[in-house]
């Protein structure tokens, strides 16, 4: 059977705020400037995931499943909440589209059957997105 | 790995004529994009950046220092502009795939200078329906 990629995009809208305790004030201004103040994004991801269509079903991964894992995974941890205070991951680092893929990469490889992660697109506005193109990591 | 893209516009004028043609040819070869007074586009202008994660800023690079590099480079030069009038399409017709291969080779350097990021591709999106990729497919 030949290999299909297929994408699942979800939104979620969160708040956060960059900002290190270990920096001063004025460090953590320079740094990050603006996003030291605490805003917020309409978070597009889009999870691509690629295989074998299973020869009974026709499907790599029935959609109804990948939402579930996606809603519980992602739009229950994420979605209206706020990054820093809300989930475990930003105690230390800051919420940068990029360490937020990271984290998004680590969550959807323990949760989705092994091998099928592709790519994670993170999308934080129209001027502004993340890729992750090894998707089960291992890449440089 | 991580690939970060920014998104910019400029507006610009062009007019695609190569100067060896004759004007027939121009006219077969590039149609109405040759008409004589040119014409313009808002280009969408796609950067894609790959490195290190820096571990305490969190970021491949810092946006405002990519913001200012393509400020500098690329908008600020093309912007409102006739490209044809520009230096580097003295002896190069401004199609799109030429104007992302300038915009490339104009970022790449600088980005590899003043980062630890490195330029991985352009996509330049002349229209809605035409856009165009120079750099490391996807």
């Amino acid at each position: 059977m030949p290999t299909v990629r297929l994408t699942r995009a979800i939104d979620f809208s969160a708040s956060l705020r960059y900002w290190r305790d270990e920096l001063s004030p004025a460090e953590n201004e320079r740094l990050f400037g603006r996003a030291t103040a605490r805003h917020g994004h309409n978070y597009r991801l889009e999870v691509t995931l690629r295989g074998e269509p299973d020869p009974l079903t026709g499907m790599v991964l029935d959609l109804k499943q990948l939402q579930q894992i996606l809603d519980a995974e992602i739009m229950e941890r994420f979605d209206h909440r706020d990054l820093n205070a809300d989930t475990p991951y930003f105690e230390k680092d800051v919420p940068t589209p990029e360490n937020l893929v990271q984290v998004i990469q680590r969550i959807l490889v323990a949760a989705l059957p092994d091998g099928l992660l592709d790519r994670i697109r993170l999308e934080q506005d129209e001027t502004l997105w993340v890729e992750v193109v090894d998707g089960e990591g291992g890449g440089p | 790995m991580i690939e970060l893209t920014r998104r910019y516009e400029f507006p610009a004028a062009h007019l695609l004529s190569q100067p060896s043609f004759s004007e027939e040819e121009n006219r077969r070869i590039y149609g109405k994009c040759a008409n004589p007074n040119g014409h313009g586009h808002d280009y969408g202008v796609e950067v894609t950046v790959a490195g290190p994660v820096a571990p305490i800023g969190g970021c491949i690079i810092d946006l405002r220092l990519l913001d200012a590099i393509v400020r500098e480079r690329i908008l600020d030069r093309f912007a409102h502009r006739y490209l044809n009038d520009d230096a580097a399409f003295r002896d190069l017709v401004p199609t799109a795939e030429n104007i992302s291969r300038v915009i490339h080779e104009e970022l790449a350097p600088v980005i590899r200078a003043r980062s630890t990021a490195r330029l991985v591709r352009v996509r330049l999106r002349e229209t809605r329906k035409n856009s165009f990729v120079y750099g490391a497919i996807e």
